[in-house]
């Protein structure tokens, strides 16, 4: 399907991710329709709207974990490709009574880099390692994870992303209930990979402060209301468009 | 000491008592492995249902003079087949969509065979509740046979099978063939309860599936772990009731699920008087 003369270089400067028209059905359902959209390097993305607005279901839509009933999603021109993309699933996605260390799940974003038959070298174990570090959870890694907070396993879920070598990172709610101190080290890691020049993504579930944060806001419910930067999107009359009546209120406050 | 050595080691003079012995260890090995997997996925009852349904495949097998093992391997990956189309494409659940599709298996197995038995002597017992006393040569080498394909299979996608089973919407997002790999579990899972039958029986077969491999799992944190104290748990069992079977003349099935079945009770009241959780 994908035939090519000459080799891709290694990362495809500043290539958007771009979305036409994608709709995505569970069922009678329709859960997304007609959303375009382009989401650019280098800035951190925040997909967000009010619950059942299908913002995860966007991500995954995206990333091609769930079938798209129409559209399509380009990556410099091209089909989205497996080892392009690390993502970070929902916490209630992962069963954290599964019987792995914090080590056995870093090392599980050098799986699709090392290739079959192979076992992880000591490049991959490198780079698991500083990953680890660089989310500040170096010394937990004989820790079973279900032994960690919400926010420390998040943290090594994203160092899981970070070992996978992407260029794209898709987080779906990452800030879900976690502490204060690994936000703060979320963040100064996507701000990382995003002045990197890499596409991040990330869920988010609420209207609270962190916003400030993300460069870009995707406004979602079950269509596209409105893309653009935090000042632009938090207008009233634009969230009113997401949210209803209801929100006006609780943003005065 | 003396007597309980000449106990373990006299019957062994038997050929028939190897065979049962290589059997026994392969089994103990190959289900803890495999079962590791089902038990972190929560597809327990998938692999009960794949189990009851070889039965029809024996017998179909039998009937036309074909290999008992490959018959009932046929109908285990079948049963799988259609437990999985059922799922996609009604909105019925799993668990009923497994029950379903089992028990019409598992009926159609009973009435052949009951039909069979009209008119040659098979032991219907023997299908349903194992005897690894009455394993032959080939059986062996099918068994070991098996056990030595699916092991190094998992060895060469330990890896990719334990992210899958830890994280399948991260593999997939990663670019690994999750459902691939779902399918490729489901063929070692049935060429595993196919090995595993003639010492166990179809109806049991599930406890060593799940049992030892659950047994490691309240006790060491990481996956390759359970499996390789699950493999211990495992063997020590078939073993054991494999000189249940000798000595007493039970069935060596549920000699093999009791142990098992024991090992797991001590583990849990030992954790549970450590106060763990």
């Amino acid at each position: 399907m994908k035939k090519q003369s000459a080799p891709l270089p290694l990362r495809p400067a500043g290539g958007s991710l771009v979305v036409r028209d994608l709709t995505v059905r569970y069922g009678s359902l329709q859960v997304l329709q007609g959303i375009q959209a382009e989401i650019a390097p280098g800035r951190i993305t925040g997909i967000l709207g009010p619950n059942g607005a299908g913002k995860s279901t966007f991500l995954k839509g995206l990333l091609g974990l769930v079938p798209l009933e129409r559209g399509e999603v380009r990556y410099g021109g091209q089909a989205l490709r497996g080892e392009q993309v690390a993502y970070v699933p929902q916490r209630s996605a992962i069963d954290w009574t599964f019987p792995a260390t914090v080590w056995d799940v870093v090392l599980m974003g050098q799986v699709k880099p090392t290739g079959w038959f192979r076992r992880i070298g000591k490049e991959g174990r490198r780079r698991a390692a500083q990953a680890l570090e660089r989310v500040g959870m170096g010394s937990y890694r004989d820790r079973p994870i279900g032994r960690l907070s919400g926010g420390q396993q998040q943290r090594v879920f994203l160092a899981r992303a970070l070992a996978q070598e992407a260029e794209i990172y898709a987080l779906d709610e990452p800030f879900a209930g976690i502490d204060q101190p690994s936000e703060a080290i979320l963040f100064q890691v996507m701000r990382e990979l995003a002045d990197a020049g890499h596409i991040v993504m990330v869920v988010h579930h609420d209207l609270g402060q962190a916003l400030a944060r993300f460069d870009e806001v995707l406004l979602l419910n079950r269509v596209l209301i409105a893309q653009g930067s935090p000042q632009q999107v938090l207008q009233p009359q634009v969230l009113r468009q997401a949210y209803g009546q209801a929100i006006s209120l609780s943003l005065a406050a | 000491m003396e007597r309980l050595w000449h106990g373990l080691v006299d019957p062994l003079s038997f050929a028939f008592m190897q065979r049962a012995l290589l059997v026994a260890v392969a089994v103990g090995i190959l289900c803890a492995v495999v079962g590791s997997y089902l038990l972190v996925q929560s597809l327990a009852l998938l692999g009960d249902a794949i189990s009851h349904s070889l039965l029809p495949g024996l017998a179909i097998a039998y009937m036309l003079g074909l290999n008992l093992f490959v018959g009932a391997f046929v109908a285990g990956l079948l049963s799988a087949l259609l437990i999985q189309w059922i799922r996609s494409a009604s909105p019925l659940k799993p668990d009923a969509a497994m029950g379903i599709v089992f028990s019409a298996f598992f009926a159609l197995g009973i009435l052949l065979i009951t039909w069979i038995q009209r008119r040659a002597r098979i032991d219907l017992n023997h299908f349903l509740f194992g005897n690894i006393l009455g394993v032959n040569a080939v059986d062996v080498l099918t068994v070991v046979g098996i056990t030595l394909l699916v092991l190094g299979l998992v060895a060469l996608f330990f890896k990719e099978l334990t992210f899958c089973s830890f994280d399948p919407l991260g593999a997939k997002a990663a670019g690994l063939p999750t459902e691939r790999l779902g399918w490729g579990l489901m063929v070692l899972t049935s060429l595993t309860l196919v090995a595993s039958m003639k010492a166990v029986g179809v109806l049991l077969v599930l406890a060593m599936l799940i049992t030892p491999a659950a047994t490691a799992y309240l006790l060491v944190p990481q996956l390759h772990q359970v499996m390789l104290l699950g493999s211990l748990f495992g063997v020590s069992a078939s073993l054991l009731g494999m000189y249940a079977s000798y000595y007493l003349n039970v069935a060596s099935g549920p000699a093999i699920v009791l142990v098992a079945s024991a090992w797991f009770g001590l583990a849990f009241l030992g954790r549970s008087l450590l106060g763990k959780r």
